[in-house]
């Protein structure tokens, strides 16, 4: 029978597009318009001029860098060893990564704040170094749920079991065959979760504004109260770089190793050779 | 003394018992298969071996130093496994090479070993190649040696075979057995593919519910079945039974009286007892064939090109015979008479 045209389809498709980008475009023309009876980048020199802007932006950027290695410091062992060892705790520590998306950060924060205040055994807070490290592990706990479904996937693509034993039969030890065989082997679904960690603790607020951190979430709201053009210009280029970390973790998430980043570099598969 | 003993090892996963007090002694350069359907054990008692497994019981010894509490990286045994498990992010050099780097072998003795290793299974020219691109056979060639290259003391091979097609598999299991000749390797072959078993082993260990049922060379195993297991599982086997005359070795089957080439153990006048015959024993309606024979009944019949099967229904057992075809020749047909004749000698007296 043939195929009538997917009119429904299409529909649903083109309000979708249309509710995701005529906003989007609206914001990116009036980002155009600071000066009067022009169109102009002038709102993006402004921002990309300001000091604040580059000093919250590398500290958020640090503060993500740490949160991603932190990250996959803890999930990667952490998967690798229920996999192997503790197949029936999986359900447990999948809900436990799945609990920052049901506790608001809010919550999270005031909870760091209790537990690590100046009155606490360990009160971080009242250091700049401290408050940082609070930052960072808070981030690491938003991006829990991104970070451990990515490497989650990543290990069940390969078979850690067997190349575990494979390993160890050629005389590796548990940390040589965790740096050597497992970390390379889900080394895309780590660098796919780094990407999300970063995009999601970037632009990330309440942590930050709670914690009262020079991060660039609460300069985005700063500007926000402050000025017309400008955060309008700081919109399109958050989902620029958004959109860019969502693009390289597709690229890294396919890449295949002896693999160039273009898939024309791609080595053909081998025939069966005649024993 | 024994190269490789496993001295009454069992082993439970709570209350399933998976091996059962299984021994085995093998000697240096020995090619031994484990055969037996799934959930038998063989992998598992592989897998002791290998180390990945603890026994519940017993001991492995080799080399005469036990290794029962030995870590799997400590025992210097190489495995093959079915599912290839070439280390995906490595080329074929970097896999075989990486026993040889955790070993901390010299950069260039690593080169030249490698080089060796793949010059053996005839890859040298795919040394840059990752496992994806390159074909199953081809992918457990490289596993080969990835295993063989650190030079262990015995190798282990758990259904390597099994993932490939057929072709692949009789050429790769006829070079697996070449390599372990020329390398000497004391080898243990993990299948339930009868036919790869009898064909490469020096010695077949068939398996069922957790125990060695039948320990031999592979025309013991397949002449002599030890058990009436070992019987139905190596090759086709018609069974009939019969009632013991004299233990010496007459029995009654049917109404005819034969006389056996071994006396009956176990069984007294008057019992039943189980006797095999194998298909290639049995010639239908060819009176020059063997000294003995029964009559029967034609049940079915099968063309099947060079060869008709007859299944036959002697003394209400269903039995099935093979023949060459011959162009000339007629197929009997369902109903008719027909002489089963075979040497009695034949008749295999098989353990319940």
């Amino acid at each position: 029978m043939k195929k009538g045209f997917p009119f429904a389809s299409v529909m649903i498709a083109i309000l979708a597009g249309a509710y995701f980008l005529i906003p989007l475009y609206a914001t990116f023309q009036f980002s155009l318009q600071m000066v009067r009876g022009e169109w102009s980048l002038a709102a993006y020199r402004a921002v990309l001029g300001s000091n604040v802007f580059l000093a919250t932006l590398s500290f958020s950027a640090i503060a993500s860098f740490t949160a991603i290695v932190l990250g996959a410091l803890i999930v990667v062992p952490t998967i690798y060893w229920v996999r192997l060892k503790l197949p029936r705790l999986r359900p447990l520590i999948e809900f436990l990564s799945l609990l920052p998306l049901i506790i608001p950060p809010v919550v999270l924060v005031f909870g760091y704040i209790r537990l690590f205040g100046s009155n606490s055994l360990l009160p971080l807070t009242t250091s700049d170094v401290g408050t940082n490290a609070l930052l960072v592990v808070g981030y690491v706990v938003l991006s829990l749920p991104y970070m451990f479904r990515a490497v989650d996937n990543g290990m069940s693509v390969i078979d850690i079991a067997t190349l575990t034993e494979a390993a160890e039969s050629l005389g590796a030890s548990r940390l040589r065959t965790i740096v050597s065989v497992i970390f390379p082997n889900v080394r895309s679904a780590i660098v796919s979760g780094a990407f999300l960690t970063f995009s999601i603790s970037l632009g990330e607020f309440v942590l930050a504004s709670l914690l009262n951190r020079p991060a660039f979430g609460p300069y985005l709201v700063q500007i926000g109260q402050d000025r017309a053009y400008e955060p309008a210009a700081l919109a399109v280029m958050t989902f620029a770089l958004t959109w860019a970390c969502m693009l390289m973790m597709q690229i890294f998430a396919t890449k295949k190793p002896g693999t160039r980043l273009l898939p024309r570099f791609r080595f053909r598969p081998a025939k069966e050779m005649p024993a | 003394m024994n190269f490789l003993r496993i001295a009454a090892i069992g082993k439970s996963f709570g209350q399933n018992h998976v091996v059962k007090d299984f021994s085995l002694d093998i000697d240096k350069g020995e090619f031994i298969s484990f055969l037996g359907p799934s959930g038998c054990g063989k992998t598992t008692v592989l897998r002791m071996v290998a180390g990945f497994e603890a026994p519940s019981a017993g001991r492995i010894l080799l080399d005469g130093a036990d290794i029962t509490g030995v870590p799997s990286r400590q025992r210097n045994i190489g495995m093959v496994f079915q599912a290839y498990a070439l280390f995906p992010n490595m080329t074929v050099f970097d896999n075989v090479a990486f026993g040889l780097k955790v070993a901390g072998v010299a950069k260039s003795d690593i080169a030249t070993r490698v080089d060796e290793m793949l010059r053996l299974i005839n890859l040298e020219h795919l040394a840059d190649r990752y496992p994806y691109q390159m074909s199953g056979g081809q992918q457990q060639r490289v596993a080969l040696a990835r295993a063989l290259a650190p030079r262990p003391r015995v190798l282990l091979l758990d259904e390597p075979l099994s993932a490939l097609d057929a072709k692949i598999r009789v050429s790769l299991r006829e070079e697996i057995r070449a390599i372990q000749r020329k390398l000497g390797i004391t080898t243990i072959f993990v299948t339930h593919d009868q036919e790869e078993a009898l064909s490469i082993s020096d010695r077949i260990v068939v398996m069922n519910g957790g125990r060695a049922e039948q320990i031999g060379a592979p025309s013991d195993i397949y002449n002599r079945p030890a058990t009436r297991f070992v019987a139905s599982f190596v090759g086709t086997l018609n069974m009939i039974e019969a009632e013991v005359l004299d233990p010496n070795g007459t029995v009654r089957i049917g109404e005819t009286v034969v006389s056996l080439a071994e006396p009956i153990v176990h069984r007294g006048p008057g019992e039943k007892v189980s006797l095999a015959l194998r298909p290639e024993a049995g010639a239908v309606d060819r009176a020059e064939h063997g000294d003995t024979s029964l009559p029967g009944t034609v049940v079915s019949t099968q063309f099947l090109g060079s060869v008709i099967r007859v299944k036959l229904d002697v003394a209400g057992h269903r039995m099935s015979f093979d023949r060459f075809n011959a162009p000339d020749s007629r197929l009997p047909n369902i109903g008719d008479p027909a002489r089963l004749h075979f040497a009695a000698r034949d008749l295999l007296v098989v353990q319940d």
